[in-house]
């Protein structure tokens, strides 16, 4: 036992002078990346905030309208109302504009890294176990380097959540472009595309369905990680939830709760509406038809059928 | 003959790390398969030389695994040939560097596949305009060229539809057409219509034998249907374990199949390319010996005690002298008296060795059995109505 306690390996020490070590040396880098993401959030938070709570209301049951259905939207409006009643507008929409930011970044970083994995097994097999340990790793695990290089605050926040949300929008990009089958590749090479457009007119559309899965797994991660990043002061909602535990507070703890439930019901619910291709006549393709002056196939079949009756 | 578009020189694929070990094993003599157990590098394709002639539908044919479709990938580079020479009006593709072969597949060449793979969130004829978009051509210009080649594989009014709104041989239509925008000089088709069902396929078989009529493009189809083989192919090649082990028209691969395996695919396939009047001929009708002074009684009575119409009369050495019915006998006992006078007229005996696709038409219009002979006109047997339809049927 005490050769054993003797042969310590000191990895805290050396994750703590590696974490010393960029302090003192990338200074000027940490800031960059700090002004880059704080300039994102805070102009989401900003914009939302700025919206008159009923506009922006309206704005989200059109679009639950638009994307999902009658229903959704009446849910969408109680709920949001709802919200409004238990004074927590603020904190709520500071959550979205959290999630959206950080999602946004990790998105924007993902994608890239996606693409270059399915095109070359080398890059799958060094980005894989990266990607594992990102995921396994518990995601309080991440506040604190975020707070020693960031400091506290929304940037911290913003930035521990685009890695903890990164994950599944680079797998399920690698995992969509692979999956896209042998012979719409192969003909696409056989027309003549360059790379360039075998993965913009074939790969990236056929994978858009595990695409936008992923990138439905990645906002969900993202709600998560800032209910938790309002450890380090990244407010919103998950800040109404702390006080909540830290006050013993049932009641503030629960409304937090539900205002980030409803939150989440509804960014899952749109962004996974995104990710619906190939559904008979989807909305999309109706508008698209419709912009380029064609009446969607059943209106045609019926007017021809008039005609011939 | 027409001028050779496309030739290949001893073409070789080898998949495997060390393709130079695997030739060697080739030239040995040594077989896919131990190759394989040897080296762990499978041989696709081996010594392949062939060409094609512009303007003639070319078949290669041959089981799954036989190499055929990495050998028409080799045609575009979609699959890169380890050793030998693709030439297309003289140039060869293998030296060719990525640009050029990326023309080359705009202009030259275009690909119809099994599966369809059409775009799924394009509309048909955005599918059917894929190839001159990609080459950079104009929206007018490539809308129009699309609607041309839609219209003539017939699917002009769902231009604007989607993939799967289509059914399985409209979808192949459009993949056709994909094809046909792109006015290739060379149409690759890997197993095209084998996802169809028979009906459809025939269908489709008989549009692009109309296409060809109307425009003379050099085709290379890959199928393992001889049916579809011999109803398209101005000449098949059959590819063997990545082997080619014969090339030539319809009717040489039927007659002279070069080995087992060739003629192993006329087997459960059509056998009316395959089986011979000889064959299938049956000795179950009537037969009565002509003796010298027997006369038309002793053949009737035969006829009423087997309860028989019809009766093959033969000498005494089995050759065939004609096919007497109860009627024709009749009428000869009131005439001369002969049996020769009995004789049907309109029964032609065919000989053993003829195609049963030759006499198909003979046994089907004639009311009587057709007997079959062998070269020194010695009786075999005859074929029946229900016999050769009992021998269809076992086919199918």
């Amino acid at each position: 036992m005490e050769t054993i306690k003797a042969l310590r390996i000191p990895i805290g020490d050396w994750v703590e002078a590696i974490v010393d070590f960029i302090l003192i040396n990338f200074q000027p880098l940490l800031d960059a990346i700090a002004a880059a993401i704080g300039f994102v959030s805070e102009s989401f938070e900003n914009t939302l905030l700025w919206i008159h709570p009923l506009i922006l209301t309206a704005l989200l049951v059109l679009l639950s309208l638009w994307r999902v259905g009658w229903r959704f939207a009446i849910f969408a409006a109680v709920s949001l109302f709802v919200i409004m009643g238990m004074n927590l507008w603020q904190e709520t929409v500071s959550t979205m504009a959290l999630v959206v930011a950080a999602s946004f970044v990790a998105l924007i970083l993902g994608f890239p890294v996606g693409i270059a994995m399915a095109k070359s097994d080398t890059v799958e097999a060094v980005v894989r176990p990266i990607l594992d340990f990102m995921q396994t790793m518990p995601p309080f695990v991440y506040l604190i380097p975020a707070a020693m290089f960031f400091g506290l605050g929304k940037v911290p926040g913003t930035i521990a959540t685009v890695i903890f949300a990164m994950p599944p929008s680079v797998r399920l990009t690698n995992l969509g472009i692979r999956q896209v089958s042998h012979e719409n590749v192969e003909a696409g090479l056989a027309f003549g595309c360059t790379d360039r457009q075998l993965l913009m007119k074939v790969q990236l559309p056929l994978a858009l369905p595990s695409i936008m899965a992923g990138v439905n797994q990645t906002i969900m991660l993202a709600l998560s990680m800032v209910v938790i990043a309002s450890m380090i002061g990244a407010g919103g909602l998950g800040n109404t939830v702390l006080t909540g535990i830290q006050r013993l507070n049932i009641g503030l703890g629960f409304e937090g709760g539900l205002g980030v439930v409803i939150v989440a019901i509804m960014l899952d619910r749109i962004t996974q509406s995104f990710g619906h291709i190939g559904q008979g006549e989807s909305l999309f393709r109706r508008l698209m038809r419709t912009l380029r002056g064609h009446p969607a196939a059943g209106e045609e079949k019926g007017e021809e059928h008039a005609r011939t009756t | 003959m027409a001028k050779t578009k496309l030739v290949v020189n001893e073409v070789y694929k080898i998949f495997g790390p060390r393709p130079q070990e695997a030739y060697d094993l080739i030239e040995q003599g040594k077989s896919k398969d131990e190759i394989f157990e040897e080296t762990g590098m499978t041989v696709g394709v081996q010594d392949a030389s062939f060409e094609v002639y512009e303007g003639e539908v070319f078949v290669v044919m041959g089981l799954s695994g036989s190499g055929k479709s990495t050998m028409v990938r080799m045609l575009n580079r979609l699959i890169e040939p380890t050793f030998g020479k693709i030439e297309i009006d003289g140039h060869d593709i293998v030296k060719m560097s990525k640009e050029e072969l990326i023309q080359l597949r705009r202009r030259e060449m275009a690909m119809v596949f099994q599966s369809f793979a059409l775009m799924p969130h394009q509309t048909v004829i955005d599918n059917a305009a894929f190839g001159l978009e990609v080459a950079g051509v104009d929206r007018e210009t490539r809308y129009e060229r699309a609607l041309k080649s839609l219209d003539a594989v017939g699917l002009k009014a769902n231009a604007h539809s989607y993939p799967d709104e289509l059914s399985g041989g409209m979808k192949q239509r459009v993949g056709l057409a994909r094809a046909l925008s792109n006015d290739p000089s060379i149409m690759l088709m890997d197993e095209a219509f084998s996802a169809l069902d028979p009906l459809i396929r025939t269908e489709m078989q008989d549009e692009l034998l109309r296409l060809q009529s109307e425009s003379q493009r050099t085709v290379i189809f890959i199928t393992h249907d001889l049916d579809e083989a011999m109803r398209i192919g101005d000449r098949i090649a059959v590819m063997e374990d990545g082997r080619i082990v014969q090339i030539g028209t319809p009717e040489e691969i039927v007659t002279k199949p070069a080995d087992e395996y060739v003629s192993s695919f006329f087997k459960g396939v059509d056998v009316t390319q395959v089986f011979t009047a000889g064959d299938i001929a049956r000795k179950q009708q009537l037969t009565v010996i002509e003796r010298p002074g027997s006369d038309l009684n002793s053949a009737i009575q035969a006829m009423r005690g087997k309860d028989r119409d019809v009766a093959i009369v033969l000498d005494k050495h089995q050759h065939y002298e004609g096919m007497v019915s109860a009627s024709s006998l009749a009428e000869a006992k009131n005439g001369d008296g002969k049996i020769q006078s009995a004789f049907l007229k309109d029964v032609e005996p065919v000989t053993g060795d003829m195609g049963l696709s030759d006499v198909l038409h003979q046994v089907a219009n004639s009311a009587y059995p057709i007997p079959v002979l062998d070269g020194n006109k010695k009786y075999i047997g005859a074929i029946s109505k229900t016999a050769l339809l009992q021998t269809l049927d076992r086919a199918s």
